[in-house]
């Protein structure tokens, strides 16, 4: 996803320093769910037709087309589930196992 | 955009409202929320009860909404959508959109009476029921949308009973029946149904229900890549129905030509593990005549 808010998480050494009420605006992320994964998608750009099926399916938004209408992941806040790969008609992604 | 042109993905706003959350892997009931606000864009104000869905995206500091949302109590999600509608209203917004989210258990079971207070006021507002067929968020206890035979932790499968003994309650004819100017039922198996039914309910001026069927990987025990697989197998095996109800008519959507094998669907899920052939039978039997009735009453 292109523009999203991502502010750098706020350090708290005493109860005194974390804010009363709502302190932050709508879209304000501060985790990604990287570590989440235990296999990542990966799209193989020959094989992808632009079809939007993968960026439709997704349930966390992490695909989008990019300008050349071809599937591009943001490995940031994929969670790895696997629906993309399951729903790709010619079978364009494939999941491959994280390594650390 | 206008109704006469059908949504598909494509035409989608690209923009997410909905990034960043911390709901499972595969979840069904994120999918829907996150195509549902595609359509319904950022200006929407969103009430949410304390479910899957609020726990997933409210988590201090982090905010995954790019709307404004509120978690309202739990049993008064449609009291708080129509109050925001007044409270728009009242500030001169040109288009107030008040929507609210909730889960099968705050639809269903707790929620009912305050949707159904909601529905007679007749105010404009959207309330959309993401059913995942228990509460999920509370670990899985049986809700009045749990189907017949489902084991959930509080309708465990033993020697003698199977499951839930108990039938899914009719969430949608209930609300229908209200008069209520639109409702619909969709399934996260299709999508473009789905969010063309949302486009619906947007441009519609009174109040409107979508119920949209949203697997759940952790509680229903499948594997999270085959979310939107069930949710398409299920409407093909005739266990769900894609209908609308509109100026008084109900109106079936999709007729599959021959039933899908429903036991097939149903092993796909660990909650659905123990039932016997008889069970399926009975599954199979309720079906046929709930599609009859379907077939003999309402527009095709």
């Amino acid at each position: 996803m292109k523009e999203f808010k991502m502010s750098p998480k706020p350090m708290w050494n005493s109860l005194g320093d974390i804010p009363m009420g709502s302190s932050c605006p709508s879209f304000h992320i501060t985790d990604i769910n990287a570590g989440w994964r235990v296999f990542k998608p990966v799209v193989d750009l020959e094989k992808c037709i632009g079809c939007y099926r993968c960026y439709f399916v997704c349930p966390d938004g992490a695909i989008h087309m990019s300008d050349d209408k071809k599937a591009d992941v943001d490995y940031s806040f994929c969670k790895g589930c696997g629906i993309c790969a399951h729903e790709c008609k010619p079978k364009a992604i494939s999941m491959i196992k994280e390594e650390k | 955009m206008s109704t006469n042109t059908k949504l598909n993905a494509r035409k989608l706003d690209s923009t997410e409202n909905f990034y960043g959350h911390k709901a499972c892997g595969g979840c069904g009931e994120s999918l829907a929320l996150r195509l549902a606000l595609k359509v319904l864009g950022d200006e929407a104000y969103l009430s949410l009860p304390a479910g899957c869905m609020a726990a997933v995206s409210f988590i201090y500091p982090n905010m995954a909404f790019k709307n404004n949302a509120i978690i309202t109590p739990f049993a008064s999600t449609a009291a708080v959508t129509t109050g925001i509608a007044a409270g728009l209203e009242a500030l001169g917004k040109k288009k107030p959109l008040s929507v609210g989210f909730a889960g099968d258990g705050g639809t269903a079971d707790i929620g009912i009476q305050s949707l159904s207070g909601a529905i007679d006021r007749g105010e404009k507002f959207i309330y959309i029921c993401t059913d995942n067929e228990a509460y999920m968020n509370t670990g899985i206890q049986k809700s009045g949308l749990t189907p017949f035979g489902a084991a959930t932790t509080t309708t465990p499968s033993g020697k003698v009973i199977h499951g839930n003994i108990n039938e899914k309650k009719n969430m949608f004819e209930i609300v229908a029946a209200h008069g209520i100017e639109y409702a619909a039922t969709a399934s996260v198996g299709y999508l473009e149904d789905f969010i063309n039914k949302v486009q619906k309910a947007k441009d519609c001026a009174g109040p409107s229900y979508i119920h949209v069927y949203s697997p759940c990987p952790t509680g229903w025990g499948h594997g999270s890549e085959i979310t939107v697989d069930l949710g398409k197998e299920v409407v093909d095996t005739g266990l769900w129905y894609l209908a609308e109800f509109e100026k008084g008519e109900f109106s079936l959507n999709l007729k599959p030509k021959d039933f899908k094998p429903v036991k097939d669907h149903l092993m796909r899920q660990n909650r659905f593990r123990h039932i016997n052939d008889e069970e399926i039978k009975m599954i199979e039997t309720t079906r046929d005549a709930k599609w009859a009735k379907m077939l003999k009453n309402w527009n095709i």
